[in-house]
């Protein structure tokens, strides 16, 4: 009997125990979010203060508030360095990048979800396999056949890969098995439309939602590819913001306040996207993770 | 009616094969190629010359590749470790109902991970550097130090930096993964053990961590993959060095630059072999304890 007892007494006991501490719990738990949002925000804010002072004031103290050399600052980095033409480039190379491995990346799915040809799923684990292989693995002779395709120092060099992107193949076909039957492919096909018909005009349309959903991960991912551009783009003119961004190094090596205007610039775009759809994007992040 | 459904279905074909001619030409031709070159002298102009194993060999005896491999274990240890319990913190804070502003959180921490990686590692050296770095300007005006420190010239927190740097950038994404694998689960079970009178605490580790097992070693292997390839942040956060003394250079940035600034195409294509050879017994590795692990519960 007394065993019985027990599990009743203990959580009226824990209640009343949990009420005094609550508060003082839930203090601790919202410092330590504030703390740790404070740490992810404070870089950002000197970013942007640090853009607006010369490299004297920089270098004498540590500094919070705003000052007077913004103008100064653009107008020395814009000697060297087109921060706009950097930002039109990424926009490009960005752009077209996603909008083939949305399109691309849609067709090889809906060729592995809605027909059964011989070699169906022995192809689809290979597209798999392919995600795992590191991209590094084939840097030089991604060099090299870039070399022989003359698409060197090109746009192209970026933006054709992204046609055969294994990630987008897998999220898709996870979309198109799980939201599109078979009857509206058929009943398509008794009106007496082509496949391909069918993929553009009905398919591709349904496919949305996901594409939205990947469309934000590829963008992102190719805005902040470092590497490729760094390894296939020779020509100032051509390159996009992070390797700009790389170049103010080299160029104001000792002018701090120019190389932080030059962060703050690259980074505003970010800011001010994430700032509009946060909510989109965290969620596209969830789906991802949940399929993947 | 059949023969008509299989001609249909030799479609199928047409739809994959603008994906498999990219991947052949962009993604397979190259890791042959880079896989052919590692058996050759190339320094870009001209042919490559066979020479044999000697890349490979160069390779077993090259210091610098161990500690290139060193360097970029003991950053990805040391930013992992907090990321995935911080974010596994985080992830249950926010899913709990009394949190106010849980997206304006949830947002906060997740930003620095879509920032480009190239920009922060810049930003951060800047705010690190010994003159005029605003984190010395910091611990002068606070008068925690009466001479600026000389952080670049100091490997292991150099490397820290980096690790730093990683976890700021990850632990947000981490937790909403965590997050995704916590709203996927009913809010049955925890409700009942804390109706039975089990501790926030107990529930935590009873019954959550068992639940998210599956997610946590998921976050685990990707990390692995992921973190073998650390290249933006050090190469920017170092001007391209990897100073000091080549503490903060990571495979990849060797790979790189020994390849595309000292023009050997032939060793640093055995050198991504290398790094992939790395990679794959990481992995088994750690597939092998996912699948102990599991086995251990059953039985």
């Amino acid at each position: 009997m007394q065993q019985n007892v027990a599990p009743q007494t203990v959580p009226v006991q824990a209640a009343a125990l949990s009420k005094k501490s609550v508060k003082l719990s839930h203090i601790l738990i919202y410092a330590f979010l504030i703390i740790l949002a404070i740490i992810c925000v404070v870089p950002f804010y000197i970013m942007i203060i640090y853009g607006t002072h010369t490299n004297s004031e920089i270098a004498s103290k540590f500094i919070i508030a705003p000052g007077s050399a913004l103008v100064e600052n653009y107008k020395s980095m814009n000697e060297n360095v087109n921060i706009w033409r950097g930002f039109l480039n990424s926009l490009f190379i960005s752009s077209c990048s996603t909008a083939l491995t949305l399109y691309f990346g849609a067709l090889n799915a809906y060729g592995f979800a809605k027909y059964k040809f011989k070699g169906n799923k022995v192809l689809f684990w290979l597209v798999l396999a392919t995600m795992m292989v590191p991209h590094q693995l084939g840097l030089v002779g991604t060099f090299r056949i870039m070399y022989m395709l003359h698409l060197l120092d090109s746009y192209a060099a970026l933006i054709l890969p992204a046609a055969a992107n294994a990630f987008a193949v897998f999220f898709v076909k996870q979309f198109i098995d799980g939201t599109i039957p078979d009857e509206i492919i058929e009943s398509a096909r008794v009106d007496g439309a082509g496949e391909f018909t069918i993929f553009n005009r009905i398919i591709f349309p349904m496919l949305m939602p996901a594409l939205a959903a990947l469309g934000i991960f590829s963008f992102i991912g190719s805005w902040n590819n470092f590497m490729g551009p760094l390894v296939l783009l020779f020509t100032n003119d051509k390159y996009p913001l992070p390797l700009l961004v790389q170049m103010l190094q080299g160029y104001y090596g000792t002018n701090y306040g120019v190389q932080y205007l030059g962060v703050a610039l690259s980074v505003l775009p970010i800011i001010i996207v994430f700032a509009i759809f946060s909510k989109r994007i965290i969620g596209s992040v969830s789906i991802g993770a949940v399929k993947g | 009616m059949y023969s008509k459904a299989l001609k249909k279905d030799s479609y199928g074909y047409l739809f994959i094969a603008p994906f498999f001619i990219i991947f052949i030409i962009f993604g397979l031709y190259p890791i042959i190629y880079s896989f052919y070159l590692s058996f050759t002298k190339w320094d870009g102009f001209g042919n490559p010359i066979f020479n044999g194993l000697t890349n490979y060999q160069r390779l077993l005896g090259d210091y610098l590749f161990y500690k290139s491999l060193f360097n970029t274990l003991f950053i990805w240890g040391i930013s992992v470790i907090p990321q995935l319990t911080v974010s596994l913190l985080l992830a249950v804070i926010l899913h709990e109902k009394f949190i106010k502003g849980k997206s304006i959180f949830r947002a906060v921490f997740f930003f620095p991970n879509i920032v480009t990686a190239a920009s922060l590692g810049l930003l951060i050296g800047l705010m690190f550097s010994w003159q005029s770095g605003s984190f010395n300007n910091l611990l002068l005006n606070l008068g925690l130090i009466n001479e600026p420190i000389n952080w670049p010239n100091m490997p292991n927190f150099m490397r820290m930096l980096v690790s730093s740097v990683l976890f700021w950038q990850y632990f947000g994404y981490s937790m909403i993964i965590y997050i995704a694998g916590l709203q996927g689960m009913s809010r049955e079970l925890t409700e009942a053990a804390e109706i039975d009178g089990a501790t926030k605490v107990q529930v935590f580790f009873k019954i959550t961590l068992p639940l998210l097992k599956p997610i946590i070693l998921f976050q685990v292997v990707t990390s692995i993959i992921g973190g073998m390839q650390i290249f933006d942040q050090p190469y920017t956060l170092t001007n391209g060095t990897g100073n000091p003394d080549n503490a903060t250079l990571t495979s990849v940035m060797y790979l790189y630059k020994t390849a595309f600034t000292r023009y050997q195409y032939g060793y640093g294509s055995a050198i991504a072999f290398g790094i992939f050879l790395v990679i794959v017994i990481f992995s088994i590795i750690s597939f092998m304890l996912m699948k102990q692990k599991t086995n251990n519960e059953n039985e």
